[in-house]
Order: C-alpha cells, then structure tokens, then sequence
C-alpha cells in the first residue's frame, strides 16, 4: 500500500438509475503512467472526478497522495493537477496570464507565479505564444496550456482526462510527448483514453473499465495478449473460393479463421504479427491466390471489448 | 490561501479581461447609453409624469437602476460559459476556499457595474439631469444602487450555476426585459391599469429607482402607495431580501456540482 500513490476501493457513484461507478478499484504505484481505457459511458471521467476531490461518491473509499479524497480534500488538491476534457483555460487572456493566474490561485506570490509561468511556457514550447490571446491558439497549443497549468505546484498526481480526444495526429504527438515528460519528472499520471493505441503507447499499465468497474488490468503487452495479439486480415478476390482458402490457410497459420462474407476478407488473430505474415504469403502463394489486400494490424478498442466482456460474462 | 486573496485573483482576471477586449464593456455602456438616448428622447416627449416634473430628470434614476438589475444576465453568462468550460471545475479542483469562485465573480462585476454607474451618470449630467439633493442624499442613492445591483448577482450566480446551458443564457437575456418594463424605471405606476401598476409598484427595481429618485431630488413620479414614504427602505429591505435568498441558493448549486 505504501508505494501506491493513488488507491480507488470499491467506488460507488450513481446518477439517478444509472450507476456511473459501480465498485470500482484501483491501485497505481507512484511515478508511473496508468491508462484508464474504456468507451464512452464507461464511467471514466466520473472516476477521475471522484478522484480529483469535485464530486461526492455514494460508496467506497480513495486516496491520492497519502491523503483520502473524501475527508482531506484540500490536501488532495495541493498534490494533484487535473486536466479535464474541455481545455479549460481562460481563452481571452495569454497563456501566460493563465498560467500566472492559476500560479497565484495554487498560493505562489506574483513574482514566483510569474517565474513557474515562464518555466511552463518554455518546458512545453509556448514561449512564442505566451502574450497571444489562447483563442487564437491552435488546438495542441491550447491543449498544452491546459496541461501546464494542472503542473503549476509539480503533482505528485496528474489527471488527465481524454486528453487527446478531438485533436490532430501531430498535436496528439505533441500531448503525448509532454506526458512522456511530465512523467520522466516523477509525476504519477492517471490518463483516460478511448484508443488502445493511445494507451498502448504511454501507459506502464492498463486498467480496461466498463460499466463502472475495472474488467482487466495490467501492462500493456499481457493485456494484449489476453485479447489475443495482432490482427491480420486478407482480402481475397471474387472469383476465389472463400471458405476453401480460409480452411486450408487456417492450418498454415494455427488460428481459425474470421470469415466476412460480403467483405471477403478472412482474419486471423495471430501471436507476433510478422512471422504470421510471412507464413501467410506463403501459403498464398502455394495456393496461388493474389490477394486484393493483406493488412497487419492491432486489436481495435471494440475486439478488446468483445474480448473482455464475453470473458467476465464466461467467469 | 485565503478565500478573499483567491477571489481576488479570479477578479483581476476579469478586470484583465477588460484590457484585452476593451469593446465588450464599452458595448454594454453604449447599450445602457442608447436606452438612455431612446427613452429619454425619443419616447421622452410622449411620456407625462404623474405630480409633474421634467421627463429626462425623472428618466435618469430609473435607467440608473435598470441597468443593474440587467447586471443579472452579465453575471449569469459569465457563471454559465465558466462552468460549462470546465474553468469552475479546474478551479474546483485547486486549493482555495469553496467561496473564492463566487466572490470574484462579485468583485469583477461590482466595479464593472460601478464603472457603468460612473459613465451614465456622467452622460445624464450632459443631456441635463440634474442632482437637486444634498451630497449626503446623493452618495446614499449611488450605494442603493449599487445594493440592488449586489443583490442581482447573487441572483446571476444562482441562475449561472444552476441553469448552465447556452438556452438558459439567452432566456435570462430576454426574461429581464419584462421584469424591467414592469417597474417604475420608465414610468410612473401611476399611468398602468391600476392591478399592473400595483404589481409595479411592488418590483424591487421599483423601490430602487424611487429612492434614488428620492435622494437625487428629482420628480418621483409617486403620489400614493408605498413608494410615497417607503421607498428607501423597500430599497434597502428588498435586495437584502433578495440577498438573504439567493447566497445560500447559490451556495447550494454549487454545492451540488459536486453531485
């Protein structure tokens, strides 16, 4: 318990008749980054928002930073920064006014609100920018912002909610490559997020949450493999027997095959994708089939979904 | 950090506001101008007032009040948009008091309002109202304005938090305007049918104007009813009143952001 920055024990949260949070647990030893990844409705921002002390649970109990969020809430929020959906920065003003703002409102003098501004704005490349107003800020840049300003007082504990959702691969590049950072410095960062691959790349861990609880947690290679690794998919031409060449590649490759008919499009999950898909020409090509397409790819969020749930539904 | 050095901050960054977009506030002075100039002008002309007195000395008061009680839908918006972007919940999630986000929406809108107040006192002075009373009685019916407009913000706050949706903003824009019609603010209750003028009458923007028109020493426009000899108190009771009602209200929504 000791080295665990941030517990969650059986969090309860209900609007009206919709449980929001439905036992919901979780430990995450300091320093690391865990990924809280789920669909929409999944109950992870209301989680975040319980942990981040701004709404009352109905159950259970948490704590972050040594301290519990229901009972010690001001001392939580010395020790957590929180980076919500929205870009909840002050868009007629700077960044650097911003940040200088949220500075003085977090108890620092002018001065040392001026000087932490001024760090924030260079650590996350802002500096160009810091006298614009941030509606003219581009996405990314405005995300950034957002992201400095939950790191004022350097948290032991950095909530970030979604905090990609809705941008540009390269200003989600950007995000990402901040996160890396703020984490390099040893902050522990809970970070929700819709996309595997999201989570995939930045998470130490992964905790997959539906319906309000945690169905399946844990690093990001076993979590995979759970949901049974890579994804290759071959397109076959219309003048080629479906079925026969599914069958008789299913015994090249070991896995049995996912048929859609009207895509003609055969999938195998596979174990590491690269060796699949040399075994996969192969058997092609003694079948002497040019495929229309053959793609290698990851488990979407959706089959880690099927692939979970049917498993608790099974336990 | 105290709760009043927080709710300072949060009003420095509105009064920031006003120098990095100078037009807003100076669109809303020309607005309150403009209703001056229409009403006043305009209107003025066709408008008696009832125990006589000239149309623009009796006028200026009652837009005096009119534009704080409009303070509400300012106050309201603000609350809303800072809700709805997630700026409340950031400031939520820091180290302050729990009442810093509402007094520092008080302080920006109380010197906004005072400003307000500064400007179209100045501009009654030049179109030629005049200030008949003493500086004492004066003084007293700029506070009492600026009572009522205190009393509205709580108000603006409630309705801000509560009803935080773009829709709830542009009904609060419309709804004032009845609440404004039916008052003395523009003219006397004494020219109503006699059931709207005694709701008029009863309008805490009424008693306001009144009284203000009362310490100004210009025509009240008042010849029976309560406002004859009541209306400094009305003016001080009702936004205590209201004050009375809507703090702990507001103190409630945002209690119940937490829900």
């Amino acid at each position: 318990m000791t080295n665990h920055t941030l517990t969650a024990d059986g969090l309860r949260k209900r609007y009206g008749d919709v449980p929001a949070l439905d036992g919901f647990d979780l430990s995450v030893p300091a320093g690391v980054i865990h990924g809280l990844l789920g669909p929409n409705g999944a109950g992870k921002t209301t989680a975040v928002m319980a942990l981040a002390t701004l709404i009352d649970l109905d159950g259970g109990s948490a704590s972050v930073a040594g301290f519990d969020v229901r009972t010690q809430a001001r001392q939580v929020r010395r020790r957590i920064g929180l980076v919500g959906q929205h870009a909840a920065v002050d868009e007629i003003l700077g960044g650097r006014q911003n940040l200088v703002m949220f500075g003085r409102l977090y108890g620092l003098n002018s001065a040392d609100a001026r000087v932490r501004a001024d760090q924030l704005l260079d650590t996350f490349d802002l500096t160009d920018a810091a006298d614009r107003a941030v509606s003219t800020y581009s996405g990314g840049m405005r995300r950034r912002l957002d992201i400095a300003a939950g790191l004022i007082l350097t948290p032991a504990v950095l909530f970030l909610d979604e905090p990609t959702t809705g941008l540009d691969p390269r200003a989600r590049n950007e995000v990402w490559t901040a996160v890396r950072e703020i984490s390099g410095r040893g902050t522990t960062v809970l970070l929700t997020t819709q996309y595997l691959d999201e989570a995939d790349q930045l998470a130490d861990r992964i905790s997959v949450m539906n319906h309000g609880r945690i169905i399946a947690s844990g690093p990001p290679d076993a979590l995979k493999r759970q949901v049974g690794g890579d994804r290759v998919s071959v397109t076959v031409p219309l003048r080629e027997p479906l079925a026969s060449i599914a069958q008789r590649m299913s015994v090249a490759v070991g896995a049995p095959p996912a048929i859609d008919t009207d895509t003609r499009t055969i999938t195998f999950e596979v174990g590491t994708g690269v060796v699949a898909i040399a075994e996969i020409v192969r058997a092609l090509d003694e079948l002497g089939v040019t495929p229309e397409d053959l793609m290698l790819r990851r488990p979407t969020l959706d089959e880690v979904f099927l692939t979970l749930t049917d498993k608790e539904v099974a336990r | 950090m105290t709760t009043l050095r927080a709710g300072w901050v949060i009003t420095q960054r509105d009064l920031a506001h006003w120098v990095r977009q100078p037009w807003a506030p100076i669109f809303g002075l020309l607005f309150s101008i403009m209703l001056l100039l229409v009403f006043g002008f305009l209107f003025g002309g066709a408008i008696s007032v009832p125990g006589g007195g000239d149309y623009i000395t009796f006028l200026l008061p009652g837009m005096l009040a009119l534009s704080m009680m409009f303070g509400v839908e300012t106050t309201a918006t603000a609350m809303a948009n800072d809700a709805r972007k997630g700026i409340t919940d950031r400031f939520r999630s820091m180290p302050i008091g729990s009442a810093s986000v509402a007094l520092g929406r008080v302080g920006a809108d109380m010197a906004n309002s005072a400003v307000e107040l500064l400007v179209l006192i100045l501009g009654g002075l030049l179109i030629g109202w005049r200030i008949s009373g003493d500086p004492a009685s004066a003084a007293l019916a700029v506070l009492l304005l600026l009572l009522l407009r205190f009393a509205v913000l709580w108000i603006g706050i409630f309705l801000g938090l509560t009803f935080r949706g773009e829709g709830a903003t542009v009904a609060v824009q419309v709804l004032v305007w009845p609440i404004g019609f039916l008052s003395t603010a523009i003219v006397s209750a004494e020219t109503m049918p006699g059931w709207l003028g005694a709701l008029a009458a009863w309008n805490p923007l009424s008693a306001t104007a009144s009284a203000a028109r009362q310490l100004f020493g210009n025509p009240t426009g008042v010849t029976e009813g309560p406002l004859v000899d009541g209306a400094v108190w009305l003016a001080v009771g009702w936004p205590l009143l209201l004050t009375a009602v809507f703090v702990p209200l507001s103190a409630r929504a945002y209690r119940r952001l937490r829900h």
